[in-house]
């Protein structure tokens, strides 16, 4: 088996609009949906990302006070999970609950293999 | 402490125009980076990433062949270490590697819930 | 609380859960002195014992204490999943079946019986290292001794705490009612320690045994049986010592301190009990104590009922012990006689050798028979054999009164 790593797009503005019941109930989801993912093997680690960060840039010469994208291309968390294939690797990233509350992507990439 | 992602980014390019020996030569000081971090006991786990990968974009519903961010922003590797802060975590990314290849590194604190 | 905490961080890691417990405890103090105390303290606790966790969880998630491989406690790694887990690991349900769970795991058959109970007394029934010790008259290194061993061995093998699979479940449910049993014996009848009776062992047996049967998986005729053997025990429990903590045996006892409302849940226990087929042991004593409990005198008592029980309980399964008991009721029925012909028949057990009630009851047989050397002497051996001071006290006073009667000869 192959290890991939989702990278969650989108920022945390929905999130911040919820009420801790509907949040509470959001990170339940999460839950079912990475517990799954665990009982096949398949999880092997993942989190969650602040959204505040700093990005050195310019080989290291200069520093700016966020993350290098933001928006919809901010990077949210990761995760890093086993499979066959990428094709695998995507259908798994379907069940992402982040698509219940907004339309920012996931991006899938396989993992360097180890030799 | 807390823990924090090192997210490298770009790069590429230039490094795809390197010689095996070259290639060889920034294999061997990733080594010697990671090694000194794990030394250290701050350095939690990291792999590069291939440059390919797909996105589900739209709810999930469309499937592109390729990473959302591509070029200066490509993803192409990721650090997880230990840091008192966001500030000293930044000085650790300063010494990446990658560095001399213009990457860039984005240094996110893991968020507790 | 402590066998929910031992489920996350695993049964190799009892101290860890313990010192969440203890701070846990430290917090709420502290707090409510000033605060008074909140609308509900056990939610309280239990919210800031599931927030300790989380930072334990946190500190420990990159080293080795804690073993994150198993599917469920992987989910504790990451910060989408580990607030919603921890939750789910403290629903009333999961804190019900975490219980059972723990002592299907202290009751391993592997692990010897004193092992099981230090155990049992240390991660389900809240008892201090020192207390342990001191229900055994031993010394708390010998209780971390037996409580290392035992994780060891959940270690080794990789024991996880879980409520047995259906096909497994009578077996080790008996097990786990040996343990209780024992365990209430050591409160009833304690070997080890100078208070001859342990309330607090006799009520831990108990709650044990109630949680058994509160599961419908566990809830087998031989638990019901068992709780209402401990029941009828119980029952008698304060007339059992004089004003002096002197022991007082059977005959003599003041029947009208027997406690009724427990010899009525003894009876609804046994009802429950008498479902299905299966006939235990527990049932068979439960009867005998019971017939015990219903006479009104000593002299009341139907003997010949309960010899009928005690000639079933012998085909069950033959034990010394028991054969001895039914001596004794041969004794009350036929005379000493007739009891020492049957206590014949086990002279060469070896396990009898060194029990002191069978010492005790040749003495009282041939005291019967008049044969006051030979009582002497037996009671004598029994007196050796016996760690108990007030059994050691009413021995001694039968000896005393037979001397008087051969010096008066």
């Amino acid at each position: 088996m192959k290890e991939f790593m989702f990278l969650f797009r989108g920022g945390d503005e929905v999130w911040d609009t919820k009420s801790p019941e509907e949040q509470q109930e959001h990170m339940q989801h999460w839950q079912q949906w990475i517990g799954e993912i665990a009982e096949q093997g398949k999880f092997v680690s993942g989190e969650r990302l602040r959204t505040q960060g700093k990005t050195v840039i310019n080989k290291g010469t200069s520093i700016i006070d966020r993350p290098l994208t933001e928006g919809k291309e901010l990077v949210g968390g990761y995760l890093r999970i086993k499979a066959d294939s990428i094709e695998e690797a995507t259908e798994m990233a379907k069940g992402c609950p982040g698509f219940r509350w907004d339309a920012s992507g996931v991006e899938v990439r396989e993992v360097w293999p180890e030799h | 402490m807390s823990d924090f992602l090192l997210i490298i980014r770009g790069g590429q390019e230039l490094y795809a125009q390197n010689s095996p020996e070259e290639m060889q030569q920034h294999m061997e000081d990733w080594q010697d980076w990671m090694n000194t971090l794990a030394k250290e006991e701050k350095l939690l786990g990291g792999q590069p990433l291939m440059n390919e990968g797909k996105t589900l974009l739209d709810f999930g519903k469309k499937v592109i062949d390729r990473p959302l961010a591509e070029g200066k922003e490509l993803v192409g590797g990721y650090l997880l270490i230990k840091a008192e802060s966001l500030d000293s975590a930044t000085e650790i990314a300063k010494n990446c590697p990658s560095i001399t290849y213009n990457c860039s590194v984005e240094v996110r604190e893991i968020s507790p819930m | 609380m402590v066998a929910v905490l031992i489920k996350i961080f695993g049964t190799e890691n009892i101290e860890l859960a313990e010192d969440v417990v203890q701070d846990a405890l430290l917090k709420a103090l502290e707090t409510w002195k000033y605060r008074g105390l909140p609308d509900n303290p056990s939610a309280w606790l239990y919210r800031t014992a599931k927030n300790r966790a989380i930072d334990v969880i946190r500190r420990n998630k990159h080293s080795r204490v804690i073993d994150f491989s198993d599917p469920q406690r992987q989910l504790l790694t990451s910060n989408y999943t580990l607030g919603a887990t921890m939750d789910t690991y403290w629903q009333e349900d999961s804190i019900k079946d975490d219980f059972l769970a723990m002592m299907f795991a202290c009751c391993h058959p592997n692990i010897s019986p004193e092992n099981q109970i230090t155990f049992i007394l240390k991660s389900l029934c809240g008892f201090s290292t020192k207390e342990v010790a001191k229900a055994f008259l031993t010394g708390e290194d010998t209780v971390s001794k037996r409580l290392y061993r035992t994780k060891e061995y959940f270690r080794k093998h990789k024991i996880k705490p879980q409520i047995p699979k259906p096909d497994q479940i009578v077996l080790r449910t008996n097990t786990v009612l040996s343990a209780i049993y024992l365990m209430f014996n050591e409160g009833y009848n304690s070997t080890h320690s100078n208070d001859l009776i342990r309330k607090d062992l006799i009520g831990q047996a108990m709650l044990l045994c109630r949680s058994l049967f509160s599961e419908e998986r566990t809830a087998l005729p031989q638990v019901y049986a068992l709780m209402a053997l401990m029941c009828f025990h119980a029952a008698r429990v304060d007339s059992r010592l004089g004003s002096n903590g002197e022991l007082i045996l059977l005959d003599k006892q003041d029947r009208k301190l027997w406690d009724p409302s427990l010899i009525d849940s003894g009876k609804l226990y046994m009802n429950k009990a008498s479902f299905g087929n299966q006939l235990s042991t527990y049932h068979l004593e439960a009867a005998i104590a019971y017939e015990h409990c219903s006479a009104r005198q000593y002299e009341n008592t139907n003997w010949k009922k309960i010899l009928e029980y005690y000639d079933i309980l012998l085909k069950l399964a033959f034990d010394p012990v028991v054969f001895l008991n039914r001596a004794l009721v041969i004794l009350e029925l036929y005379g000493p006689l007739e009891a020492l012909e049957a206590i014949d028949h086990i002279k060469n057990e070896k396990q009898l050798q060194g029990y002191y009630l069978y010492h005790a009851s040749l003495g009282e047989i041939n005291k019967r028979l008049q044969q006051l050397d030979k009582a002497i002497a037996h009671f004598e051996n029994a007196i050796a054999l016996t760690g108990s001071k007030q059994e050691k006290q009413l021995l001694e006073g039968k000896i005393q009164e037979m001397m008087k009667s051969i010096q008066s000869k």
